[in-house]
């Protein structure tokens, strides 16, 4: 059965007046901007709902797409009619019949808005669930708690008929809510804390920390993946790569002790500010937790954190490890976080690394590294900028 | 030259065999390797995996390159009554498979395994009710080819998929080396676990394929070794014929609608004339919607049906008398005997399969030559 609309619910029911028309109006650009491969649809504001109409395109990778847009509470494939009892009833079992799994019970709501129809919203009711019940073996009416609700809206020219429902993501419209930039490190979690700072409604754009040639093309590549799949759920989105090698190595000369991570995160903090600000971000993110490594303390995070005034976001802070992994499996960036290439991050790892970086101690260890200013500005001048999204043409397309 | 043997093999496009030879001059790194040009080869083939699967709509994981329509059969049966053999020993399918699927039957019957090879109608059909009769509690498998490659005939795949749906813990497997491009073959819609294709069957490169393996389904792989393709199927990517396939199946899909709607034109002519020359049968229901639009299969008792192609050689003219496969073997076609024709006309099939290139004028030039051929002034039986 091909639906002839989706019609959707917005999220975030909360908010009112101007908050809402502008959630509103940023939401439907996503869908619009989301939906552009598909020519034939329009997307329509009526009776208090939006709707797309689908002229004739197909649910399926519609349905998908939508699945995918952040301030989209869920919605529904819409079966129209003739306002007429046995084209609803027809309608209304084929509808029945071709939903994904077989419900045990069901019940039928009926909304009448042309009181000139011959039978009133009770008696449909039971005309369209009776004729149902009849066709559909083990099928039972429940009024209280059916797994699946049918609507009918019985209107002049034709009637509606919709019952399931696909949830959507809900959160915000990427962007409603602002910039930030989002330390990408290639594990498990910093994709996750991407992909919540963007259902929040933040636009991000990526920076990665790459060590080449220490570190490989392939990794490089990894990262691409990661940032194309996280951008499946925008339009596009900028990814940074700052070399990092060479001030690595600097380090790792003048300095060997156990703050040797301590620094070089301080180094990446400050290197992100700067991306940050000529990017117009006003806030760093980034995939810490609390507990997982060395460098995730409570003081660590502070000591570190002490290098860049704008906020750090941290959305995985108070996550278990099986929470972030859920999420990550989920948006489908898992099995490309765990691909086993070496990141920068495990190149120069002192022995014991210290768990507890006291703030004095780094800054006097700090001073001494007078190279380090001019470092930061030539690894920000260098940094390399790509924009990833799905959809970008590449020069291996002509080959397909 | 006229090449109607499209069911054995089909010339690749141009663009393919450009596309292949780029590729290869090109592009001959390893999938593997840790360096730029293994990691350009591996974007070359995550890429065609991407095409392939939006062409299908299915998941680009859910495809597993494999060498062909062959060894995509045997991963599917073997792989999924291994994988699953605590789920029982029991598989159903059909008595009018293709080779590499009958075959790999009666190879697991000999290990053991308990095949029921269900009967088929005068037309070639299986019956969805008997598919359901014969599910036992050690059921694993259901393999039922979408197309016969022999006949023409279209399984009733549809039925047999919802039919399965309420058995959720029995896989069904379609072979759908020649239905791709011909007919709409969309797997996640018909309940389809796993699906096979060739490459060459849809003017691509020979010794390349494909399986859909619906995400949740597990296969033991037959090949051990480097751990390609997920683990499922070991042993370097074939680049070049990778993207080549790509590139065909992309094509197939997009030209399918008006492409089979040509088809179904010239095979009504094809019949019309056929139907007029006294001592043919064409084979397969009388039903167009029934037949694939590229096969026709014709029995003419009496006559040596290798001698008959033979004779349309001399005029140009390359037919079948069966399955390319099964062409070595003198006994009476499986297929047609299955169908419950006579030994006569199961030993006289003859297979003429079209490509849309064909012409209204090249179906008369073959009636014609046909006619002609088969003369019996002319034609020593």
């Amino acid at each position: 059965m091909q639906a002839d609309f989706i019609m959707l619910r917005l999220g975030e029911l909360t908010l009112k007046g101007r908050n809402r028309s502008r959630f509103e109006q940023a939401a439907l650009r996503d869908v619009r901007q989301r939906l552009r491969p598909f020519g034939g649809i329009r997307i329509l504001h009526e009776f208090g709902r939006i709707y797309i109409q689908l002229n004739g395109e197909p649910y399926a990778p519609i349905a998908e797409r939508l699945g995918r847009v952040f301030g989209l509470h869920s919605f529904s494939p819409v079966y129209r009619t003739a306002a007429d009892l046995e084209a609803i009833r027809r309608t209304a079992l084929n509808v029945m019949r071709s939903l994904p799994s077989k419900p045990a019970t069901f019940k039928v709501t009926v909304r009448r808005t042309d009181k000139n129809f011959p039978h009133n919203s009770m008696e449909m009711n039971h005309l369209v669930g009776g004729y149902v019940l009849r066709h559909i073996d083990g099928l039972k009416v429940d009024v209280h708690r059916p797994d699946i609700e049918l609507h009918v809206e019985i209107r002049q020219q034709a009637a509606y008929i919709y019952s399931y429902v696909e949830k959507g993501l809900g959160g915000f419209p990427v962007g409603s809510n602002g910039k930030a930039l989002l330390l990408l490190s290639g594990g498990i979690d910093s994709p996750v804390a991407g992909w919540l700072a963007m259902k929040r409604g933040l636009e991000i754009e990526a920076v990665h920390f790459h060590s080449y040639p220490y570190t490989s093309e392939r990794s490089r590549q990894k990262v691409i993946d990661l940032v194309k799949t996280l951008s499946r759920y925008t339009d596009s989105i900028r990814l940074h790569l700052v070399p990092f090698a060479d001030l690595q190595t600097r380090l790792h000369q003048a300095y060997r002790g156990n703050l040797e991570i301590t620094i070089t995160r301080r180094m990446m903090f400050r290197i992100a500010e700067r991306l940050a600000e000529q990017r117009g971000a006003e806030a760093l993110v980034t995939g810490e937790s609390l507990g997982q490594v060395a460098s995730q303390t409570l003081r660590s995070l502070d000591t570190i954190g002490r290098v860049v005034s704008m906020p750090i976001l941290r959305p995985l802070i108070m996550m278990d490890k099986s929470e972030i992994m859920e999420v990550a499996e989920r948006i489908e960036t898992y099995p490309i976080s765990i691909l086993p290439y070496e990141d920068c991050c495990t190149l120069f790892v002192p022995k014991s690394p210290s768990t507890k970086p006291r703030l004095i101690q780094v800054e006097f260890v700090e001073k001494r590294l007078d190279w380090m200013a001019e470092g930061i500005e030539q690894a920000v001048r260098n940094t390399e900028t790509i924009v990833v999204s799905e959809e970008a043409p590449q020069e291996t397309d002509v080959f397909f | 030259m006229l090449y109607m043997d499209h069911s054995a093999t089909t010339p690749p496009y141009d663009e393919v065999v450009d596309t292949v030879a780029q590729v290869m001059k090109r592009f001959y790194g390893n999938p593997s390797s840790l360096h730029g040009l293994g990691v350009e080869a591996h974007k070359l083939v995550q890429q065609a995996r991407s095409v392939i699967a939006k062409a299908m709509n299915v998941k680009p994981e859910e495809i597993v390159f494999t060498s062909g329509g062959t060894e995509s059969n045997n991963l599917a049966i073997k792989g999924a009554l291994r994988a699953y053999r605590n789920r029982g020993r029991h598989l159903i399918t059909t008595a009018v498979e293709h080779a590499s699927v009958y075959e790999c039957c009666r190879q697991l019957e000999r290990e053991g395994y308990s095949v029921t090879y269900l009967p088929v109608d005068r037309t070639g059909a299986v019956r969805a009710g008997d598919v359901r009769d014969a599910i036992r509690e050690d059921t694993v498998l259901v393999s039922v080819m979408h197309v016969n490659n022999e006949v023409g005939r279209i399984q009733p795949i549809g039925e047999i998929g919802s039919l399965l749906r309420e058995y959720p813990r029995i896989l069904f497997h379609v072979d759908a080396v020649q239905s791709i491009g011909k007919l709409k073959v969309s797997p996640a819609e018909l309940g389809i676990d796993l699906l096979s294709c060739s490459a060459h069957k849809i003017r691509g490169p020979k010794g390349v394929g494909f399986l859909y393996r619906r995400a949740p389904v597990r296969l033991e792989p037959l090949l051990a070794g480097g751990g390609q393709e997920a683990g499922l199927r070991s042993g370097t990517e074939n680049v070049p014929l990778i993207v080549g396939m790509a590139k065909a199946v992309r094509m197939a899909v997009e030209r399918m609608a008006e492409n089979t709607a040509h088809l179904y034109r010239l095979r009504a002519r094809l019949i019309a004339r056929i139907s007029a020359m006294p001592g043919i049968t064409v084979n397969g229901s009388e039903t167009m919607e029934h037949m694939a639009p590229h096969i026709v299969n014709i029995s003419v008792p009496g006559k040596k049906p290798e001698v008959i192609v033979h004779a349309l050689e001399q005029h140009g003219i390359y037919i079948s008398t069966r399955s390319a496969c099964a062409s070595g073997d003198d006994r009476p076609s499986r297929v047609l005997t299955a169908m419950g024709l006579d030994p006569a006309r199961a030993s006289s099939g003859l297979r003429i399969s079209l490509s849309a290139d064909h012409t209204e004028s090249d179906i008369d030039f073959f009636c014609d030559t046909l006619q002609k051929v088969l003369d019996p002034s002319t034609l020593p039986v």
